[in-house]
């Protein structure tokens, strides 16, 4: 297992899968570099995740995390890197897609929840109506089957039925987050990518909130990739961890490893801090 | 040789009130909406002697249109007596020479704040209608740029968000005006001032429709025989204003959309909005030898 975890910023990552995956990665990145002018937000970085794993990047604010994650979410093209998905009718690096496949895509085979709820729900319609809006861009014109499929993905985000029109900014913040939960998994995507999902919940709230994304992900087998700051939510959740500081990936393993033997300067003490 | 022989005579003002050039600019964009059906162009929305918001679009549209031969019809709210229309009406007539009527079969450019005559158009009219906000996306996207390439994209499904919301709400969709249509199965319009009632007038229609927007510097056409579609979900039809069993307290007819006058026991009377329309109706009962012409609702039903 050791061979296939990386030290040190200067040697390259390898990707070479941990010996007991059998199935090839549901998505593979390579190479991804971003600069934005003079910043160098993302240095030749390289991530897989496996089907029904959770991949769990963590680090500092401003290492280059989020920016991965809109890579991810093709909201944001790199300078260089290949990024590819393994489901059927999908092949070639998914950079190189034209705007409106990209839309596709990111609508139906792809869910995101973000730190702020205003970025990814229309505040002022209500929260079925946020679910119904990605139904209706994957090409739903039943108001039955929309009415339908948003409670059931209301339902598996554990949101209170008898809320479900009411506007997202009359919501608590958990709330909130769970219609963008459902929101994201209305149309079953391959891929679900969570960007500091629970980051200004309050302690109880977080662990309802990460309560419902453990269960999803346990009854569903949703490939999930969490960023966080917050190593005990990284802990809670995630499978494999990636560790990013400015721009690059330092250090990756199986969770355990990350947290009882770090290897690299930064993650011991990531997790010094922490513990 | 002087300059009085190489210019025109002076004049108080350019023929139909605009100058040349942005009659020039006008036709142009016009022109190009008749092209590409439903989709808003941008034009410089001159200053006309009406404040924003009175229907300085339509009027440029309809000033840029005028000949002395014209026939000139204004509608405000289904009436010709308004204030409004009957200020709008004497000025066509005056910067340009062209007569004025009430009659929708008699007039060759009508403009129209709120309402489609229900009188059959024909082949050869023009209406011209003044439109408050001709972004369908607005309501959706508030950022005016990406709901432009939102249209570029014919990226519509959100804007079946807003019906979903209304069924949500009230059970049934209540759109009172603006009711988004697809023209020619690309654009999607706001048919902005008409209320539902009138949306099917506009599918396949022999006359040519002009909406613009002075304010928002935008205008777009409805060419004859163009078809426009009100959005629907598959499983909760498109209905109109539930207007077909309503009667005229004043001129007896019914069927038509009408305008509610509350009275004083509390209860509602009703008045044909298409005030032309009643008219006739009124007259043709006292024997006078006006002509109703065909209607596009009959007995309360689309024909």
């Amino acid at each position: 297992m050791v061979s296939e975890r990386t030290i040190g910023m200067t040697q390259t990552l390898s990707l070479l899968p941990p010996q007991l995956m059998t199935t090839p990665p549901l998505l593979t990145m390579t190479g991804v570099s971003r600069r934005y002018g003079d910043v160098v937000a993302l240095q030749d970085v390289s991530a897989l995740a496996y089907p029904g794993e959770v991949l769990g990047i963590v680090g500092e604010s401003g290492s280059g995390k989020s920016t991965l994650l809109r890579m991810m979410n093709l909201e944001d093209t790199p300078d260089t890197g290949d990024y590819r998905l393994a489901l059927p009718d999908l092949a070639g690096n998914l950079f190189g897609l034209d705007r409106f496949a990209r839309r596709m895509l990111c609508a139906t085979r792809i869910g995101i929840v973000y730190q702020n709820p205003h970025q990814g729900l229309l505040m002022q319609h209500t929260s079925s109506g946020n679910v119904a809006e990605r139904l209706l861009i994957a090409g739903e014109r039943s108001f039955a089957a929309l009415r339908a499929r948003g409670r059931t993905a209301l339902e598996a985000s554990e949101f209170p039925l008898d809320r479900m029109d009411a506007r997202p900014i009359e919501l608590s913040g958990g709330m909130q987050q769970r219609v963008q939960l459902a929101k994201a998994i209305a149309l079953e995507p391959a891929l679900l990518l969570l960007d500091e999902p629970t980051t200004g919940l309050d302690v109880s709230v977080q662990a309802l909130v990460l309560d419902t994304l453990k269960r999803l992900q346990r009854d569903r087998a949703i490939t999930m990739v969490i960023v966080s700051h917050d190593l005990g939510v990284i802990r809670t959740m995630a499978d494999r961890v990636m560790v990013m500081r400015r721009g690059r990936v330092v250090e990756q393993g199986l969770s355990d490893q990350i947290f009882q033997d770090p290897q690299h300067e930064y993650t011991q003490q990531l997790v010094h801090a922490k513990l | 040789m002087s300059i009085a022989n190489l210019t025109k005579a002076w004049q108080p003002m350019s023929y139909g009130f605009l100058d040349a050039s942005a009659k020039r600019e006008l036709r142009r964009k016009m022109l190009k909406a008749i092209a590409v059906p439903g989709c808003q162009m941008p034009y410089a929305s001159r200053e006309v002697p009406m404040a924003r918001g009175w229907g300085t679009g339509g009027l440029q549209v309809t000033l840029t249109l005028l000949k002395p031969s014209s026939v000139v019809k204004v509608i405000d709210q289904g009436a010709d007596d308004s204030v409004n229309a009957a200020s709008i009406r004497s000025f066509l007539s005056k910067v340009s020479g062209a007569a004025e009527t009430w009659d929708t079969l008699a007039a060759s450019l009508i403009q129209s704040r709120h309402r489609i005559p229900e009188e059959r158009l024909h082949a050869g009219q023009i209406l011209v209608l003044q439109v408050p906000n001709p972004e369908p996306l607005r309501p959706v996207e508030p950022n005016m740029s990406i709901a432009r390439q939102m249209h570029a994209d014919a990226d519509y499904g959100r804007l079946w968000l807003i019906l979903y919301e209304r069924i949500v709400r009230s059970g049934r969709i209540m759109e009172g005006a603006a009711y988004p249509s697809l023209v020619n199965g690309r654009h999607v319009m706001t048919p902005s001032p008409i209320p539902r009632w009138d949306v099917p007038k506009l599918h396949m229609a022999q006359h040519l429709t002009f909406l613009s927007a002075g304010r928002e510097k935008r205008l777009y056409a409805v060419p004859p025989f163009t078809k426009v579609e009100p959005l629907v979900f598959s499983d909760v039809p498109f209905k109109v204003e539930d207007h077909g069993a309503l009667t005229c307290h004043r001129s007896g007819v019914s069927g038509f959309y009408m305008n509610e006058i509350p009275q004083d026991n509390g209860g509602s009377a009703f008045e044909v909005s298409d005030s032309h329309l009643g008219i006739k109706a009124i007259r043709q009962a006292e024997g006078e030898a006006d002509r109703i012409g065909a209607t596009w609702y009959q007995n309360g039903q689309l024909a």
